[in-house]
């Protein structure tokens, strides 16, 4: 019973967590985009770049979020299988997306999908997303990723024939070339390539994820350079750095099928984790 | 070229710009997404008085994230939102109403007819809420608010408002356009 924890104090940490990942970008996107800003030739991006970096500063220096679009919250969830919270951990979590909704405060974006109307407070049937995945040992990580619309929507899947493994690059390609600028370049590039059709989109938005300083190979590299030789560049307006990395992550699949998922991801790669239990 | 701008704008103001040209606004802007613009229009058949005036106005595609304090409402967050969802709505939208220049990102796909010797499309730097925020410096008034905060029509003053870049000028040019075209050519070479 060590890794049993306190139900108030674990909304805090989640509620904290979520004001974090909110205000600050992890250090590799952070570095990605200095990087970028740093080897744009272009000077229309340049300025855009410029832009972008000054903001993460404000938003830092008066701890508002980011971007006006404080997504809609998914978490990734590992638990070990020994960890016992000794609470409804998914009602707490919750409770930690009212609250910070409340104090951060982030914008309401829940809505039914057919009345449109909005929940008020970011919570509504299946939302937050909560991906739960058991782990052996006897801790609880979570991660906060919340996801603006303006990438997700340009994000797509498509169930491709077994024997068309060759056409995976121009399928990202062509929905890189489909979004333009409208979500919000420079982008991660989530690939998920295998599974179902639902492990597909799960595999590329966990691709999102992955640090963006780790070398990129094979495919990756090979549909990064490819990406970046397109010219829409930040925001559409041209130049060089259309992508700061490509990441992709497979699964084995079913022999008649070949589905690929790529999720579209802002330059505002918002993440941030938690380590509850353990043995500290 | 850099503009510095004030609202409400006058044909002549942005006559002058061209696509590429750096501008910085201040007077008063409107902001308008999916929501307003479809009730905008939706009054305009009906025949139906708007609660806000368009003349010379400067439309702004956000959906902002506001906090209401004891002195009304603050703005927290106040970036632009994604032009393209607005893009069937504009045309008929400009034709109503004399709008003399739309803020959002990511352009917008067959609208700079519509735009032509009438109103101008200019980019704002995507995601830059924070930086946007501290160039509001007032929220006026706000309409509509049955619609969410985010879809809600907030009137706000804003002060060097920028730097946006012109996307779509009045002469038809648009930069979005001709990126699209050559990623496309682009495409199709590696295809």
């Amino acid at each position: 019973m060590s890794t049993k924890i306190n139900r108030e104090s674990f909304i805090r940490s989640i509620a904290d967590l979520l004001r974090k990942a909110e205000i600050e970008l992890p250090d590799d996107v952070v570095n990605a985009l200095r990087k970028a800003e740093a080897a744009e030739e272009n000077q229309v991006a340049k300025s855009q770049l410029q832009a972008i970096l000054k903001n993460l500063e404000i938003a830092k220096k008066y701890r508002v979020p980011m971007c006006q679009d404080t997504g809609i919250m998914i978490f990734f969830a590992e638990i070990g299988s020994e960890f016992q919270p000794g609470f409804d951990l998914e009602a707490a979590i919750r409770e930690a997306v009212a609250l910070a909704t409340a104090e951060i405060p982030l914008r309401p974006n829940a809505v039914d999908p057919l009345t449109r109307k909005n929940s008020g407070n970011n919570l509504g049937v299946g939302i937050p997303d909560i991906h739960w995945k058991i782990v052996p040992g006897n801790q609880l990580k979570i991660t906060a990723a919340p996801k603006g619309a303006g990438s997700e929507n340009m994000s797509a899947l498509r169930m491709f024939n077994p024997t068309e493994t060759g056409s995976i690059k121009n399928f990202v390609l062509e929905t890189v070339v489909n979004a333009g600028g409208m979500p919000c370049p420079p982008l991660t590039i989530g690939v998920g390539i295998g599974g179902s059709f639902d492990a597909a989109a799960r595999l590329a938005k966990e691709a999102l994820l992955e640090p963006l300083d780790a070398p990129m190979e094979g495919l990756e590299r090979e549909i990064f350079e490819a990406v970046n030789a397109l010219g829409i560049g930040c925001m559409g307006l041209g130049g060089s750095t259309t992508a700061l990395a490509v990441r992709v992550k497979t699964a084995h699949c079913h022999t008649a099928s070949l589905p690929v998922a790529v999720n579209i991801q802002c330059w505002a790669n918002r993440h941030a984790s938690v380590v509850f239990g353990g043995d500290e | 070229m850099e503009y510095h701008l004030k609202t409400p704008l006058k044909k002549e103001d942005i006559e002058k710009l061209s696509a590429g040209d750096i501008v910085y606004l201040s007077g008063e802007i409107l902001t308008a997404r999916d929501e307003a613009h479809a009730r905008i229009l939706e009054m305009g058949e009906k025949k139906e008085e708007l609660p806000f005036s368009m003349e010379g106005a400067v439309i702004y595609h956000c959906g902002p994230l506001m906090k209401q304090t004891e002195n009304g409402w603050k703005v927290v967050s106040a970036g632009p939102t994604t032009s393209g969802r607005m893009s069937k709505m504009t045309p008929p939208f400009l034709k109503a109403h004399q709008v003399r220049a739309i803020i959002g990102k990511g352009g917008m796909k067959d609208v700079a007819d519509a735009l032509k010797n009438r109103s101008v499309y200019l980019a704002y730097t995507g995601g830059c809420a924070a930086l946007a925020a501290e160039l509001i410096k007032e929220v006026k008034a706000v309409h509509w608010l049955d619609l969410g905060m985010p879809e809600a029509v907030w009137v706000l003053r804003v002060e060097e408002f920028g730097p946006l870049i012109v996307g779509i000028d009045t002469k038809g040019k648009d930069i979005f356009a001709e990126i699209r075209e050559k990623a496309q050519k682009q495409l199709e070479k590696q295809g």
